[in-house]
């Protein structure tokens, strides 16, 4: 009688264990590992999340094969309405200049240096425009080798949209996409990676080059970071506390689904990225455990984001994502 | 049993047949949309995801884009610091909405929309009237044919010597070994030599030659370090069947070692050598990982030997995750362009080197 009991306690508990499956953007996918983790150790609960890359992620969550998407690139509300999907963000990242100029530490990039980078018409390290707030750093008469992805890539696609938002040439040229034609290509100087450990590579393997890659990646391969100057004209060092400044002033807007690219804010690190979660209105019932995940995460994974150099988002946000479930209907049951 | 047995073995070899014929339908059927969108213009064209104007003539358009923005840029450079200025003065004054139109601005302008592709693939085809995006192939093409050219060009001698030296010159104490080395180098997956050649050999490349760490150099030559084991334990192998009778009879008529590989050995063994480079050729053309680490993934044409640029099954692995609609389709295209040329490539060594088999 007693095993039977045991038993029956047992198939209780396992029947009201959940997996869920998703997949998507690589970016967060360290932080939602960590989380994934403790969440099963604290509930029992799994949750399977393939870093796949963005674009697989939303086309998943389209054809409605996983519970959730992750996408780096928000979807507007107009395509949201027509794929019926919900979204809401849940990590914030930077993104980096990379660079390797022998001798040459802490570098400064003024907007008009980085604008000039990337449209190729800053070709060598030792141009006025550069030395100007570089005046004690030797910068040598080389040409720029400019280290981009090679693949179509969420990070591309938020550091164009910040050069869009910062440069009104870019925008008007290039726009921002997961996959550029590099002005720099056309004159030779351009090497490309795959990945953010390829570009990572590239710029540790290659005198005079600068390159963007997501924060914890240089952080691992212990690139020499730039710093850059925001839209206050102050600059900002690349480390998550000017992140998390930056992210201050994302303002997301949940009657936009929170639609919304946060490069370039006001005050703050300017190349900040954050990333989404899209879910399937109609599947109500396995919203409410994607979200149950998502709330523990909010609650208890700032900690575990913030050691692996992501910034978590400020509590206003995560009031507001909680409110837009409840709204939704797909708050995660108590 | 005879019967069954027939059966059994003609059944095998259908299946390569109805495999072959499967893959290309397939990828006929995913380029479709493609092929009939940029045509037989899709080989020569070598611009890549490139968005243009409609109103205007391409080409044209594309040549002046690119200039315009130089020029523009030029003219702008004095002024840029002044606008930043001026700029950053008005920001403070912007509140959200300004940004939040700046977004749209930004997304629904004649550039950005990446959503098209999304949009494409629920079917949504109110996108971007205005424009077009083109596809092109013909830097990947280029780029594949050079950097298999390379590899065969840095490999085939090589190879030659590897294989004359384990099947004549040294002997079985050294040449076991050694063999077996070869073995396992033809068993290391690409994946493996891609991260050696991103890490280790492409750096030590540009040390030697200048340019760059990741070039269409350093990629030909990792691509030639992998066929060469193919290439020198199928040569080795077809040497070895050389009767030694043949060979004997050579050494009696006074014929030097040279002699007798050029003359006997080299004649005997030629179509297995020639078979061997064969295979080789077909694994450097479709080498996929290996290459998307070294060869730089840009999509330009290689001025000098050590610029990076791009293949095919590069382009494919790189894009094909996150592509959708039209982008996925050219990327079928470009599948299938590949799958053609090797085939032609391979064919046309077959028949022409091995025409006279009999």
């Amino acid at each position: 009688m007693k095993k039977f009991i045991a038993g029956l306690t047992l198939a209780a508990v396992s029947s009201f264990a959940w997996t869920i499956n998703g997949t998507g953007a690589s970016f967060p996918y360290p932080v939602y590992k960590q989380w994934i983790h403790s969440f099963y150790d604290k509930t029992g609960n799994r949750v399977n999340y393939t870093a796949t890359g963005s674009g697989t992620g939303i086309k998943e969550v389209v054809a409605r094969h996983v519970n959730f998407g992750g996408s780096d690139k928000p979807l507007t509300p107009r395509v949201l309405k027509i794929a019926k999907l919900y979204m809401f963000p849940t990590v914030v990242g930077g993104i980096v200049f990379g660079y390797n100029i022998p001798g040459v530490h802490n570098l400064k990039l003024s907007e008009a240096a980085i604008q000039g980078i990337a449209l190729g018409t800053i070709q060598y390290w030792d141009n006025p425009i550069i030395v100007q707030y570089n005046k004690n750093a030797h910068l040598p008469h080389k040409k720029i080798i400019f280290v981009h992805r090679s693949d179509k890539s969420g990070t591309t696609f938020n550091f164009s949209y910040y050069l869009s938002k910062m440069s009104s040439i870019w925008r008007k040229y290039y726009g921002a996409r997961k996959l550029i034609n590099w002005p720099t290509d056309a004159q030779g100087r351009s090497v490309a990676g795959k990945g953010n450990f390829g570009v990572s590579a590239a710029i540790k393997t290659n005198n005079y080059s600068i390159g963007y890659v997501d924060y914890a990646d240089a952080l691992k391969n212990h690139l020499q970071m730039a710093s850059v100057q925001g839209r206050d004209g102050r600059f900002y060092a690349p480390i998550p506390a000017n992140f998390s400044k930056g992210a201050a002033y994302a303002g997301f807007d949940p009657k936009k689904d929170f639609y919304k690219v946060i490069a370039y804010p006001k005050h703050g690190y300017p190349i900040i990225a954050s990333t989404f979660i899209l879910l399937p209105k109609e599947k109500t019932a396995s919203n409410k455990e994607v979200t149950a995940f998502f709330n523990y995460a909010y609650n208890y994974g700032d900690k575990a984001a913030s050691s692996l150099g992501y910034v978590p988002l400020p509590s206003s946000v995560k009031a507001q994502i909680r409110k837009y479930w409840e709204e939704k209907g797909i708050s995660p049951a108590k | 049993m005879e019967a069954i047995f027939k059966k059994l073995s003609a059944l095998s070899a259908t299946t390569i047949l109805l495999i072959l014929s499967a893959i290309f339908v397939v990828l006929f059927i995913y380029a479709k949309p493609a092929v009939s969108k940029y045509g037989i213009h899709f080989l020569v064209d070598p611009r890549w995801d490139v968005t243009v104007a409609l109103n205007q003539n391409n080409t044209a358009n594309n040549a002046s884009n690119t200039k315009a923005t130089d020029e523009n840029v030029a003219n702008n450079q004095d002024t840029v610091d002044n606008d930043n200025g001026i700029n950053s003065d008005d920001s403070i004054n912007t509140d959200d909405d300004m940004a939040n139109s700046d977004d749209d601005a930004i997304n629904s302008g004649p550039i950005g929309g990446d959503d098209s592709d999304v949009l494409a693939a629920l079917g949504d085809n109110t996108q971007s009237k205005n424009t077009e995006t083109i596809y092109g192939g013909l830097v990947p093409i280029v780029g594949t044919v050079l950097s298999t050219i390379l590899a065969m060009f840095f490999a085939v001698p090589i190879a030659m010597g590897i294989s004359i030296f384990l099947a004549e010159i040294a002997g079985p104490k050294l040449s076991k070994p050694v063999g077996m080395a070869i073995e396992l180098l033809a068993a290391i997956p690409s994946i493996i030599y891609g991260m050696w050649g991103l890490f280790y050999f492409g750096p030590f490349i540009s040390r030697i030659f200048g340019g760059s760490s990741v070039s269409l150099l350093v990629a030909g030559l990792v691509l030639g370090v992998m066929i060469i084991p193919f290439m020198s334990s199928l040569t080795r192998d077809s040497m070895n069947t050389t009767p030694d009778v043949l060979k004997e009879s050579a050494y009696a008529m006074g014929a030097t070692k040279f002699e007798v590989i050029k003359d006997v050995i080299f004649p005997y063994a030629k179509q297995g050598i020639i078979g061997s480079m064969i295979l080789a050729l077909g694994r450097a053309l479709g080498e996929t990982m290996a290459v998307a680490f070294v060869i730089g993934g840009v999509f330009t044409f290689p001025k000098t030997i050590t610029d990076p640029t791009v293949s095919i099954p590069v382009v494919l692995a790189n894009n094909f995750a996150e592509s959708s609609g039209m982008s996925l389709s050219a990327l079928f295209y470009l599948a299938l362009v590949l799958f053609v040329l090797s085939f032609i490539v391979i064919s046309f060594a077959k028949f022409y080197f091995l025409r006279d088999k009999k």
